[in-house]
């Protein structure tokens, strides 16, 4: 009975608590269902010879990291110097997938660009950008009209997929990586997929 | 793997109202159309009224992930535009709602449905409001039915005696009177 006032209190601190979590979480982080389950297949035309693909089965066998880059992407360059830093290391090989070069960037107007027109100016942007701030990609494909990217869940650029001897996704990170994330999140996952080979 | 169960039945009015707004919006879109120098040629004409409100409606049931609170109907997201040309596509190729549906959200998880399905997951989400209301109100109805008992107080006979004499204005004990 004397306690009673405390009940509204209580209530309120409840109220409080979960709301003060809720401002620790990201609503831009949308957890993606393709996590443990296996990669999209693709095919892809690559940066460096755009006359031969890159296909997902290529990879079978390796831990890698799928990095999604496009030359517009302005977080990209933020995170591009600890990709090149990375590659430096040799702890796994990244793949670079060049999202939407072309027509995703704002200020081209690519409608009714025909698509052979379209690729030579992707590979022109894309190579001249990675010349001008280093290349960590042990290959990049070309995904110009976005389509592997909707079979990958990409809703912004970068995105990174950490990908097992399989083929399947085991992780999935939104936004640039950092050395603090890499070495707290990612490298003890490609330790341990490496390890459980 | 958590079991789905069709949901929404009350919202079908509201799904109602969406395919009107749709056929509306649709119509203006359709007048848009005419080809003229600012034709986009990114989005191939509207052939089939029918397909494009058809999209046009399905589209509004679908979360846009870049604005989080749009539909893909309404963005102007370039992932919006990529996203309703896949339902277009596989619409004009015959898949029905339901496969699209799953196409989304084994992409981009339940989060891109404006309507979460009903899975263990979501009990709390669908059903913790009325389970509130059903606590509050019998939390109510208790307090109700004690405040009634506690308002029904028994009097002695002497007691209602001096109740009668209080409210003709007059003491009736000596020993409680003013000196």
């Amino acid at each position: 009975m004397k306690a009673k006032f405390l009940v509204p209190l209580a209530l309120f601190v409840l109220l409080a608590g979960f709301l003060a979590y809720g401002l620790t979480l990201n609503p831009r982080e949308v957890p993606s269902p393709l996590v443990d389950k296996p990669a999209p297949a693709f095919s892809l035309a690559r940066l460096d010879q755009p006359d031969q693909r890159l296909d997902l089965e290529q990879m079978r066998g390796k831990v890698w990291l799928l990095n999604v880059w496009a030359s517009w992407c302005v977080a990209c360059r933020q995170e591009h110097p600890f990709l090149v830093e990375l590659s430096r290391r040799d702890i796994v090989p990244i793949i670079g997938l060049n999202y939407k070069e072309v027509r995703g960037d704002g200020e081209i107007d690519a409608r009714g660009m025909a698509l052979d027109a379209e690729t030579a100016l992707a590979v022109q942007r894309a190579r001249g950008w990675l010349q001008a701030h280093g290349d960590p990609y042990t290959w990049s494909v070309l995904d110009i009209d976005g389509r592997v990217g909707i079979d990958y869940g990409v809703y912004g650029v970068p995105e990174t997929f950490l990908i097992d001897r399989n083929g399947v996704i085991r992780y999935k990170h939104i936004g640039p990586i950092h050395d603090a994330v890499f070495r707290d999140v990612l490298l003890p996952k490609i330790e341990e997929l490496t390890r459980a080979g | 793997m958590p079991v789905e169960f069709r949901t929404g039945a009350w919202l079908r009015p509201l799904r109602g109202l969406a395919v009107v707004v749709s056929l509306l919006v649709s119509g203006v879109a359709i007048a848009e159309s005419v080809p003229g120098p600012n034709a986009q040629s990114a989005m191939p004409a509207a052939e089939d009224a029918a397909l494009e409100a058809r999209v046009k409606a399905f589209a509004y049931n679908l979360r846009c992930l870049v604005c989080q609170n749009e539909t893909i109907a309404d963005s102007r997201a370039p992932l919006a535009l990529d996203l309703r040309e896949q339902v277009r596509e596989q619409f004009a190729a015959g898949k029905s709602e339901s496969e699209v549906r799953d196409f989304m959200v084994s992409r981009y998880g339940d989060f891109v449905l404006y309507s979460p399905p009903l899975k263990a997951s979501t009990l709390v989400l669908w059903f913790g409001p009325a389970l509130l209301l059903v606590a509050g109100g019998a939390w109510l109805a208790y307090r109700l039915r004690s405040r009634q008992r506690e308002q029904a107080p028994q009097l002695s006979d002497e007691e209602r005696e001096r109740a009668r004499a209080l409210l003709k204005g007059s003491q009736p004990n000596s020993e409680e009177s003013r000196t």
